[in-house]
């Protein structure tokens, strides 16, 4: 799950990493009255899951009401369109407002859970304000590391190592061993997945700041957080990955017309894969899950059939612990309560399967069926294309 | 002969008493699996179908002389429950649990750093020596006994590549679904090393996913170290970038972790890549007659 920067730097604020005085506005009024409290000049900056946003006019400094009034009716309720977001862009519902600052230095720091190692990570680089996988595939020697021990935590020294590292003065360097650590419990602690401030900021009078700050949380750990949960801004997520997510279903929207209902995620990336081999484009990944019932197998169905670009879907289900018949019995009741309206593709294999199609065949319903998967996709593909 | 498991390993259920862990362990015992014992705290002295249940691992080792378990705890509970696993001293430990908090794992592998156990997940099917030992809850009746090593960060896309080998009658030494998770106890390298040592193990299929590195260690161990012929198929080719697809593990990160990039590098290795899902066992039948071990 990611949050929104204002809502990172509140949690960073938490934990005492130096964060800028901001305030979050959802109007136009409210932005003009937070920039006057701030005094000017003050920066304002719109509010989206997405990076890219100072290339993208998206962040701006006012010098006064008129001009904190103007930027803010131009961003709010508009799309914002960055590098991250796609041709259309993500809607702006909600800036921040912000104390300006002097900005003497740009530096990067990070933290990430290392797979490699199996530990979680801190990165800083002096190349602040670059995306750092840019600096990573151009100039990693510039990217330091350091490995941190899960029953120790972030040891002094080795954010001293950064801190030096960076080229801080040694007036700097306490302060700068002070934001890490605490960077480094706020990681942890919250269950992140990705904590990143770009740039960290060296002020013009010796102070460090982060400037901008991005929070990521691992959906896993979210369970035992649920003040973190509350910053979920459903809005920046699409409308049938959220009906998914209520179903616990695991749903990601694609551009093609060919819909998928795959369990397992392995399977489900297979599928994809097959029905493009085959010619065709997936419309989703969706997985259904191991031990998927006859409703969680109704709800998926009923998503795929929500997207209006569809023209065919796609089943292919190796039965495990998700019987071949549950399936079944679960695309009946989502076909008769919707209507199945295009050419449904069913390959199955696995656990109960004959009496999968035994249950798939006495339906009346007009269904293909499949022998393997590059059949069933390529069944699907020839469906898709029928249809006008 | 077979890696990890075989008919004598002796097998515990911690999470006996779900209906999860009930059902599998009837599945696990029916495919002749030795389940031994069970672990519910608060739940010991009673049984389960005969199974005796007992409240710690340590006692239920003590009683049983289990050396593997199999645990179907819930996510809050799953990393505690692989920690007196290792504690019990046992040698292999699946963990089948969905959901398991990455940084749960980081605590569990600092942990289990200098241990004799084994983790196998989390977040995976599980391990089996087909005719003798299934850990898990893949379908056993689609294996069939043979000399192809199995291993997958998948749990239904290595059902159907068992599947498709089976059909062709090349049959499995073990197969290992190590999980889909960013942090797991097994990797890749680990069961490529134990593959390749195995004399009952001839050949190797490796079904990857976007994702990480994992692949690309692989495919380093392989060109310095396997001298068996591997197979190796990428599920992810067509994933968006930035987006975990279902597994927590995949995700095409920063432009790093594609399917391309793993292709290349199984490739440089001398592996042979599955050019669709639907080639996984013709893959391997190619490999297995170029190599002559299969007329």
């Amino acid at each position: 799950m990611n949050i929104h920067e204002h809502q990172a730097k509140e949690l960073l604020r938490r934990y005492q990493v130096a964060v800028p005085d901001g305030e979050a506005c959802y109007t136009i009024d409210g932005a003009v009255a937070a920039a006057t409290r701030m005094g000017f000049p003050c920066v304002v900056k719109a509010q989206i899951h997405a990076g890219g946003r100072g290339k993208a006019g998206g962040v701006k400094v006012v010098r006064d009401v008129g001009e904190a009034e103007a930027t803010a009716r131009a961003l709010l309720g508009k799309p914002l369109v960055t590098h991250q977001t796609g041709p259309q862009g993500r809607v702006v519902r909600r800036l921040l407002v912000e104390r300006a600052c002097q900005i003497a230095r740009e530096l990067y720091l990070g933290m990430v859970v290392d797979r490699a190692t199996s530990r979680a990570t801190m990165m800083a680089s002096t190349e602040g304000g670059i995306e750092i996988e840019e600096v990573a595939a151009r100039t990693p020697e510039k990217i330091m590391r350091e490995t941190i021990d899960p029953a120790i935590g972030l040891a002094s020294y080795q954010a001293r190592r950064l801190a030096f590292g960076l080229g801080l003065a040694k007036e700097q360097v306490p302060k700068a061993v002070g934001f890490m650590t605490a960077l480094a419990r706020c990681f942890v602690e919250s269950d992140c997945s990705l904590a990143e401030i770009n740039p960290l900021v060296v002020t013009g009078d010796g102070g460090l700041l982060a400037l901008d700050a991005k929070i990521g949380f691992d959906d896993n750990g979210l369970f035992r957080h649920p003040d973190l949960r509350e910053l979920r801004d459903p809005s920046e997520e699409d409308p049938r990955e959220q009906e998914a997510a209520k179903h616990e279903l695991s749903y990601i929207a694609l551009d093609g017309n060919i819909g998928c209902m795959v369990n397992g995620a392995g399977l489900a990336m297979a599928t994809m894969d097959i029905v493009k081999s085959a010619g065709g484009t997936p419309a989703n990944f969706l997985d259904v899950g191991g031990g998927a019932t006859a409703e969680k197998v109704a709800a998926a169905f009923r998503i795929l059939l929500s997207d209006a670009a569809v023209r065919a879907i796609f089943i292919n289900i190796f039965g495990g612990i998700l019987r071949c018949d549950v399936l079944a019995e679960g695309v009946l009741q989502a076909a008769r309560e919707v209507g199945l309206t295009i050419p449904l593709v069913v390959r199955m294999e696995g656990t109960n399967v004959d009496e999968g199609k035994t249950i798939l065949a006495s339906s009346g319903l007009d269904i293909i069926t499949a022998s393997d998967m590059l059949d069933g996709a390529r069944k699907a593909v020839a469906a898709a294309r029928r249809r006008p | 002969m077979s890696v990890l498991v075989d008919r004598r390993t002796r097998v515990l259920t911690q999470g006996i008493t779900g209906a999860t862990g009930q059902l599998h362990t009837r599945l696990c015992r029916e495919y002749g699996t030795q389940m031994v014992a069970g672990v519910t705290p608060g739940r010991g002295g009673t049984d389960f179908e005969g199974i005796p249940i007992f409240d710690t691992v340590a006692r239920a080792v003590a009683e049983t002389g289990a050396d593997a378990s199999v645990i179907y705890v819930p996510p809050v509970g799953a990393a505690d429950a692989i920690m007196e696993a290792a504690d019990a001293g046992l040698r292999v430990v699946v963990c089948i649990t969905d959901g398991v908090p990455v940084l749960d794992m980081v605590r569990v592998k600092r942990v289990l750093e200098g241990r004799p156990t084994r983790l196998i997940g989390p977040n995976c099917p599980g391990i089996i020596t087909p005719g003798e030992c299934k850990i898990g809850i893949m379908p056993g009746y689609i294996h069939k006994p043979g000399r192809v090593g199995v291993v997958s960060r998948s749990g239904t896309l290595t059902y159907e590549t068992v599947h498709q080998l089976t059909l062709l009658g090349i049959g499995q030494s073990t197969c290992i679904g190590i999980g889909g998770d960013p942090v797991i106890g097994t990797g890749f390298v680990d069961v490529l090393r134990l593959f390749s040592d195995d004399l009952a193990t001839d050949a190797i299929i490796l079904i990857g996913e976007i994702g990480g590195a994992a692949e690309e260690e692989a495919a380093a161990f392989i060109k310095a170290h396997v001298r068996k012929p591997v197979v190796a198929f990428i599920a992810g080719q067509t994933a968006p970038k930035g987006k975990r697809m279902g597994h927590a593990g995949a995700i095409i990160a920063g432009g790093r972790g594609t399917a391309a990039e793993k292709i290349e590098a199984f490739r440089a290795a001398g592996v042979r890549i599955a050019p669709s899902p639907a080639e996984l066992g013709t893959t391997m039948q190619d490999a297995l007659r170029e190599a002559r071990l299969l007329s």
